[in-house]
């Protein structure tokens, strides 16, 4: 792969997950006297030591705005956030930097493609196709834009697997179809799309096809150019980042051609009261002082996962994954919720007729940390026939081990409530 | 886990496994719906009340455990009693699972709603121990609606 030379991957397979463990300082901590399990990597994953110390450098020694300073350490600061915007590409192997826009996370990424190129180009009678896997930020956004523009909202469906129906999916495509969302990886189900057919499948009908990655990028090597996608989004945080820094990567003729976001400072060429001319992206698209030392952070985390390799990760998670498919299996009265063909991050469950809730309230007494309830994917429970579900999700640090406990305290879980 | 024991009482397990009252009201006069949004947990609570009096009460919904058998175990209790009665009581409920009685809380008065003392120790659990209380203030303030079907 041309990205992950790009990127230098060593792969160092497999892992030595008792090192890699010690670079995450959180995961020494105790819960309710048990040692931390953390399982709700979907959500937001631990910081390694590399990260944190970044942020301390960064604040120690080069606080100071960006873009503007004259003087020694705001040239510093400067240099290091377009060194992070710099890491951001080649991480998802981007022609440019300028492709590069910051925000502040994957729901701000897709509003900010809603309400610029949205409606910009969105009219009326115009389709946008999503899917029946996504979060509510790949929804809400659409759903706003086709209340404001008059275009209609459709759903490829997926079939009972929780696997996208992608013959389905193409049926949905057609000449009025003008812009195209889908999650990489689904954050309830771990279902992984066809994503490089999808967006071929879009292009052919002249859709633009924006990919939400916030689930996708912890777990495996991806290139913008290889996918050809137009747009994606994801979020730090999920990549051993800090929160409030994430990433819309969009085509450098896209971002031209779209109008600016929010108007403020860094975002103009020049302004007078009669007129302002915007920037070029992607400073278009970032008003005000942006999170500098996150955007800093973020390319620590992408230094650090890069220092392991993300073939090596996605090699370690696949295998967590299938021993954890297995153990929960194993247990009498467990039901997956979702058997995707492909599973990335994300394991949902149903343990008997206990409620997700009751489950994770009891597993956390035994210091393992996982997620109950509809994962901001109601319209996918709903498909389900689920109100909710348990979910596991991974990340490069976690063992069968945990696993394991995991599973002894599911069966504790069970008998308690004879089910 | 002593304290996962305390929350998970025997009383409230058997609350949830066989729900009492768990039906629509034919009879019922008045109506509420709750949910806890962030959870998806939703109750509707259904009332006969006439002359101040809670005649005959009922509730549908999903939920957790502590959900099911809190609506569970507050239809068995209320049932019978005066609106006030039933308000009082939602008042120290409610000071017992939030862990913020004052000094003279008498914990013995709740009787067998005692059971959910456990859920103090579980600070994100009380918005399930008391969904299907706040539904019942709503549906008891709700306006009469006699010839409505439920």
């Amino acid at each position: 792969m041309m990205a992950a030379q790009e990127r230098g991957d060593s792969l160092s397979y497999p892992l030595d997950i008792a090192r890699i463990r010690r670079d995450f300082p959180a995961l020494a901590q105790k819960v309710h006297g048990y040692p931390l399990v953390y399982l709700d990597n979907a959500a937001t994953t631990q910081k390694p030591l590399a990260v944190l110390d970044r942020l301390r450098t960064s604040y120690i020694e080069e606080c100071a705005n960006i873009h503007r300073g004259v003087y020694q350490m705001s040239e510093r600061a400067t240099a290091s956030h377009e060194a992070a915007r710099e890491k951001v590409r080649a991480f998802i192997g981007a022609a440019r930097s300028s492709e590069i826009v910051f925000v502040r996370g994957t729901t701000e990424a897709i509003n900010l493609v809603a309400q610029t190129y949205g409606r910009r180009f969105i009219e009326k009678g115009d389709e946008i196709v999503i899917t029946a896997l996504e979060h509510h930020s790949n929804i809400v956004p659409w759903q706003m834009l086709c209340q404001e523009r008059g275009a209609v909202l459709k759903v490829a469906p997926m079939d009972e697997n929780g696997d996208l129906i992608l013959p389905e999916y193409e049926k949905l495509l057609g000449p009025r179809t003008k812009l195209v969302a889908f999650g990489y990886v689904s954050n309830a189900l771990g279902t992984v799309n066809p994503a490089k057919a999808m967006v071929e499948a879009a292009h052919r009908h002249g859709a633009i096809v924006l990919v939400d990655a916030a689930q996708a990028i912890p777990h495996r090597a991806l290139d913008v150019r290889d996918l050809d996608c137009d747009f994606l989004a994801f979020s730090g945080h999920k990549i051993y980042g800090p929160t409030g820094i994430g990433v819309l990567y969009g085509k450098q003729r896209l971002l031209e051609a779209m109008p600016p976001w929010q108007g403020g400072g860094d975002m103009i060429m020049s302004v007078t009261f009669e007129k302002t001319t915007y920037a070029p992206p992607p400073a278009k698209f970032e008003a005000g002082t942006p999170d500098i030392t996150g955007a800093i952070g973020l390319g620590a985390a992408l230094d650090y996962v890069q220092s392991i390799g993300m073939e090596a990760i996605e090699r370690h998670e696949a295998e967590l994954i299938a021993y954890a498919e297995a153990a929960l299996t194993r247990l009498p009265g467990v039901r997956l919720i979702g058997r995707p063909k492909q599973r990335a991050g994300a394991i949902s469950f149903m343990l008997g007729d206990i409620h997700p809730h009751d489950v994770g309230t009891i597993v956390d007494r035994r210091g393992i940390a996982i997620r109950a309830g509809h994962h901001c994917a109601q319209p996918t429970m709903k498909l389900m026939g689920v109100p909710g579900t348990a979910r596991v999700s991974f990340a490069l640090y976690n063992t069968t081990d945990e696993v394991d406990a995991l599973a002894a305290c599911l069966a504790e879980t069970q008998k308690m409530f004879r089910s | 886990m002593s304290d996962l024991q305390d929350l998970y009482q025997e009383v409230i397990l058997d609350h949830q496994r066989n729900p009492r009252n768990y039906a629509r009201l034919p009879t019922a006069n008045h109506q509420a719906e709750g949910a806890n949004p962030l959870c998806g947990d939703h109750v509707t609570v259904y009332l006969d009340v006439k002359d101040g009096i809670i005649r005959d009460i009922s509730f549908e919904g999903e939920g957790c455990a502590i959900a099911k058998a809190s609506a569970s175990m507050m239809t068995s209790v209320v049932k019978g009693k005066s609106v006030s009665e039933a308000a009082e009581t939602f008042k120290n409920f409610h000071q017992m699972v939030t862990g913020g009685q004052d000094p003279c809380f008498d914990l013995e008065a709740l009787g067998k709603l005692a059971a959910f003392s456990g859920v103090s120790a579980f600070p994100v659990r009380v918005k399930c121990a008391s969904l299907a209380w706040h539904t019942l203030n709503a549906a008891i303030h709700a306006g009469e609606n006699k010839n409505k079907e439920p």
